[in-house]
């Protein structure tokens, strides 16, 4: 079950947005979101579909792949939209009882359910395609900047690929001890709210006393190995823009030149 | 009480495009009162395959029977089945949880529904089958050496009664000491409570000593299912496999070759001593 979650998840294959550097999809991704959230114009959301579009079919990830992601968020999604659905100001459509659907109402859902499907589904687009390790290299290097105001830039990222590397390991201890207890006669399945809360204690005490050994582990390796932190410390594959990122940049400043374009001649 | 696998496959992941075959049509009978060797290099489908006698892995192919009931049919229960075949995962302490050892030991036996008093007569009884006093009772099974762990995890199987004990290299990460005494445990618990035990392990030394058949695993299959003393016959095929035949089989195997009329089949070292000095008189 734990397992289908596919958001934040890798996925290996060989392509043009699996080679880009990790720093240049970073930075898209997050100019993407902050464009689908400035932009309200119906052609804005068009014109950021196609990109969307355009950015799948170059990763080669399968679409069923990142829709499978979606299930999990479902429920998020139908909350934003209800709420906006009944709470926005505006000329009632439709009223009965104490709750009202307004034009405006009707046209904020609607957004909201686009941006918020676009969001995941780019932001996504990036986990699939930069492996963990990758991805906070990426922001440690784009956030070395404020180092120079003391924030602990290294130590965070550090902490970051950390704990992304744990839950593959965690995972796989729990299905370890849940398969150990059901030999013991343990039931996670049945019984009210209360007997599944109880059942758990047999499963939670030994993996948090596993998790605390597997720190402990790490972090004697880290010290046998001489780790004191990011100062001085080099890269065996030091992050370096090549022409195709840059490249990247440029494809990335036009997507968002045009959105702004568009918004300002086509509004909503 | 006898287990049967009759044609067991197993493929891990398959519908994705790195399925793995795991089990490859495996024919196996586990009858009463037998003490078994399961052995083979890691990756060769031990772990596996334990997992598939209490039902914890439904085969992807193939049928177990229990008593002559195929497990996997509905209305057969799956708790009588775990509380009827034991299984002891590897490094078995790392499921304790309660705060003293008595209770971690009840956990099994309450939850197959016993009265209080009979939960309490089995773990007082599991915990002196493996050899663990009432002095332990109250303390915290976190505070006990490794090999005192592994015995209370083994005991908090053991109180569910089963008929048939599987065992997953109880001896992993144990020093020589710590694996002379489990081993023997296991052996004086199988003489006194007459249950078959299934010992999976990746050292023929190890079970060399206690056992009465050996299942040899290989990339899935079983490669050998014979009494020790035949088994250990085809060390070359052993070997490449990526095992090995116990050191006394290796030094009798080398004094034929030297030209001594000595057993080659003796698997125990008593066995050899005796077999040596048998060839040392008459020679």
């Amino acid at each position: 079950m734990i397992r289908d979650i596919t958001l934040g998840q890798y996925y290996q294959t060989e392509s043009v947005l699996h080679r880009m550097d990790c720093r240049v999809k970073l930075v898209a991704t997050l100019a993407f979101i902050i464009s689908l959230f400035i932009v309200d114009s119906w052609w804005g959301y068009v014109l950021a579909a196609l990109f969307l579009v355009l950015c799948i079919r170059l990763s080669k990830v399968p679409f069923k792949f990142m829709v499978k992601g979606m299930k999990s968020i479902v429920f998020l999604m139908l909350f934003a939209v209800v709420f906006n659905l009944f709470l926005t100001p505006g000329t009632p459509v439709v009223s009965f009882w104490k709750l009202r659907i307004t034009d405006a109402g009707i046209r904020m859902a609607l957004q909201m359910a686009i941006r918020l499907t676009m969001l995941i589904i780019g932001s996504s687009l990036m986990t699939l395609t930069t492996t963990p390790n990758h991805l906070t290299d990426g922001m440690e290097s784009l956030l070395n900047p404020l180092k120079k105001i003391k924030v602990p830039v290294h130590e965070v990222a550090m902490m970051m690929s950390i704990a992304l590397r744990f839950i593959p390991i965690l995972l796989e201890e729990t299905d370890k001890i849940m398969k150990a207890q059901i030999a013991r006669g343990a039931d996670f399945d049945s019984g009210n709210l209360l007997q599944k809360a109880k059942a758990m204690v047999p499963l939670l005490v030994p993996l948090f006393i596993a998790a605390f050994r597997r720190a402990n582990d790490l972090a004697m390796a880290m010290e046998a190995r001489c780790y004191r932190g990011g100062e001085g410390r080099t890269k065996m594959k030091p992050l370096i823009y090549r022409k195709s990122d840059y490249a990247a940049y440029g494809v990335l400043a036009l997507y968002l030149v045009l959105m702004i374009v568009v918004g300002r001649i086509l509004p909503i | 009480m006898s287990l049967k696998l009759e044609h067991v496959n197993y493929i891990y992941g398959s519908d994705t495009k790195l399925a793995v075959h795991a089990l490859k049509d495996i024919c196996l009978e586990i009858p009463d009162g037998q003490f078994i060797g399961l052995i083979g290099h890691t990756g060769s489908g031990k772990s596996t395959l334990v997992q598939h006698l209490n039902g914890l892995l439904e085969p992807t192919e193939g049928k177990i029977f229990y008593d002559g009931r195929d497990i996997w049919e509905k209305s057969f229960s799956k708790k009588e089945l775990r509380s009827n075949v034991g299984l002891v995962f590897q490094y078995p302490e790392h499921q304790l949880f309660e705060v003293d050892v008595f209770s971690d030991v009840c956990y099994g036996p309450k939850n197959l529904g016993l009265p209080k008093e009979e939960v309490e007569a089995r773990a007082r009884q599991a915990l002196r089958l493996v050899g663990l006093s009432e002095e332990y009772d109250k303390q915290s099974p976190f505070e006990l050496s490794g090999g005192q762990k592994r015995r209370v995890a083994i005991a908090g199987v053991l109180a569910m009664r089963p008929k048939i004990l599987v065992l997953d290299e109880p001896t992993a990460g144990l020093d020589p000491k710590g694996r002379d005494e489990i081993l023997g445990q296991i052996a004086h618990l199988k003489r006194e409570t007459g249950i078959s035990v299934v010992l999976v392990s990746h050292s023929m030394e190890d079970v060399a000593n206690y056992v009465e058949r050996i299942v040899v695993m290989n990339r899935g299959s079983v490669l050998f299912d014979d009494v020790p003393r035949e088994v250990f016959g085809h060390v070359k095929e052993l070997e490449e496999v990526g095992l090995a035949a116990p050191q006394v089989t290796y030094i009798l195997h080398q004094l034929v070759e030297c030209g001594f009329a000595v057993d080659r089949q003796a698997t125990t070292i008593a066995e050899a001593r005796d077999t040596i000095l048998n060839a040392l008189k008459t020679g």
